[in-house]
């Protein structure tokens, strides 16, 4: 399985807001602040657990910013790594519930 | 700069009150000696409104949202509202007295992911917390919810206000939150009450008192750095506003009033009869506080303290004028330095 065919959904465990066109983010698990740019916002706003990441990529990134597919999954992977990390987005190979996001 | 100060940046730069705090009652069921608030509760919002109020503030930008009173938790529908504001993704920091916390209301806390619970404790004497709050047995009660809150895994900052009646605990209170394994702040300033009765204000801690606070490296740090004389203004601290509030800040009572800060009862509309928008956006008196800058203060922008001073404009305001000093801070500012304040020397003549 490519690592664009899998789900990502947000935890119910963090505090966020949209602060322009940026997004910050807070894990109430350990108090770690991130604070997105415009392109990590995009997938932040579309992680719903049910949309495959690649069609995230195609249909936000790769259509509102220009930036290639190839180039947007690697940069995605390294970003949605980053926040699994600490609890802040959920990545499953099926679809994700929204009473499982905890 | 850390990523908290360029958040904070942006926000004032877009005009978002990044920080919020919502009084959801007055009433409250201890009867704290200092305690700035009146404890009737007739006319708070209701749940609907809370929850609009609440719904408002996501919309406006509020990421920080505190929780608090009066006691919040003497509201039966105060998890609803946690419950409802977790939902709309807000930091949510609860300021309590914790009397009321037992081992499932902290569950429901840890669940809900709220991020700090904030205590007031004023001793490690319950003799002198309790006299303090007035409510027997409180000090006995507020540590054990503590414990639960700690063992449930959740942060919790206690807050030490001191004042004479308890000025020699400080250091006590301190060992206490470091036993206790939570985060310990002190507050040295007692403020006004809000209908403008100041005599509580002589409940502080002044002179020597405030000075051995201020010399104490557990509660401020390195002493030498806090306490010396900064002579030296740069541009950037006369161009900026000397604190967050209406800024990035912002205050909602029970009953829907907006000021700038709860320290700041400036009063900037009634959520009943405006929007939260309306009002952060159009007032008069929200829109002449952004307008004011260090270098408009006729005395404060003279002060030898102005790059340091913690002036609260909310304090400046109880005594009158919004842009003149708060003699609480010109006293804070002198037990630091030992050098008097321009707006000390203004009262009694300097100058």
């Amino acid at each position: 399985m490519q690592f664009t065919d899998k789900y990502v959904a947000k935890s119910s465990h963090i505090a966020s807001r949209m602060l322009g066109d940026e997004s910050i983010i807070m894990s109430s698990v350990d108090s770690t602040l991130f604070a997105l740019n415009p392109t990590g916002t995009v997938i932040w706003e579309a992680a719903d657990g049910t949309t495959p990441l690649s069609r995230i990529l195609e249909e936000k990134v790769c259509a509102e910013f220009d930036v290639t597919f190839e180039q947007a999954s690697i940069d995605a992977k390294e970003f949605i790594d980053k926040l699994a990390e600490h609890g802040i987005l959920l990545v499953s190979d099926l679809p994700i519930p929204s009473k499982e996001v905890s | 700069m850390s990523l908290l100060e360029e958040m904070n940046g942006k926000a004032t730069a877009l005009g978002i009150p990044l920080s919020s705090q919502l009084d959801i009652t007055w009433r409250c069921n201890e009867r704290c000696v200092h305690c700035y608030l009146d404890h009737d509760g007739k006319g708070e919002m209701s749940i609907a409104e809370i929850k609009d109020v609440i719904r408002q503030l996501a919309e406006s930008g509020t990421f920080f949202l505190s929780i608090s009173g009066g006691e919040p938790l003497l509201r039966r529908d105060c998890f609803e509202i946690l419950e409802y504001a977790r939902s709309l993704r807000f930091n949510v920091k609860l300021k309590t007295n914790a009397v009321m916390i037992g081992p499932k209301e902290a569950q429901r806390l840890r669940e809900l992911g709220i991020e700090q619970i904030q205590i007031s404790v004023y001793s490690h004497r319950a003799e002198i917390h309790d006299a303090i709050t007035k409510l027997p047995g409180s000090l006995k009660r507020t540590l054990n919810a503590i414990r639960l809150l700690r063992a449930e895994g959740l942060k919790v900052s206690i807050t030490h206000v001191m004042m004479q009646q308890n000025a020699s605990d400080g250091m006590a209170v301190r060992q206490l939150a470091q036993d206790l394994g939570v985060a310990f702040v002190i507050d040295p300033t007692i403020t006004p009450k809000l209908n403008g009765d100041r005599s509580i204000v002589t409940l502080g801690l002044i002179g020597s008192a405030l000075k051995e606070v201020f010399q104490t490296e557990e509660f401020v740090g390195n002493v030498e750095e806090y306490c010396a004389p900064v002579s030296t203004v740069d541009e950037d601290v006369l161009n900026s506003s000397s604190c967050s509030a209406g800024h990035t800040l912002v205050y909602v009572s029970p009953f829907g009033d907006v000021y700038p800060c709860v320290q700041f009862p400036m009063p900037c509309g009634n959520l009943r009869e405006q929007t939260f928008r309306e009002i952060w956006r159009g007032s008069a008196a929200l829109t002449e506080l952004r307008s004011i800058q260090v270098r408009d203060l006729p005395t404060c922008s003279h002060c030898d303290h102005v790059s340091y001073c913690s002036r609260c404009p909310g304090l400046a305001y109880m005594e009158g004028d919004m842009r003149g000093p708060s003699s609480a801070d010109c006293k804070k500012s002198e037990a630091r330095t030992g050098i008097r304040s321009a707006g000390q020397r203004h009262k009694v003549g300097y100058c």
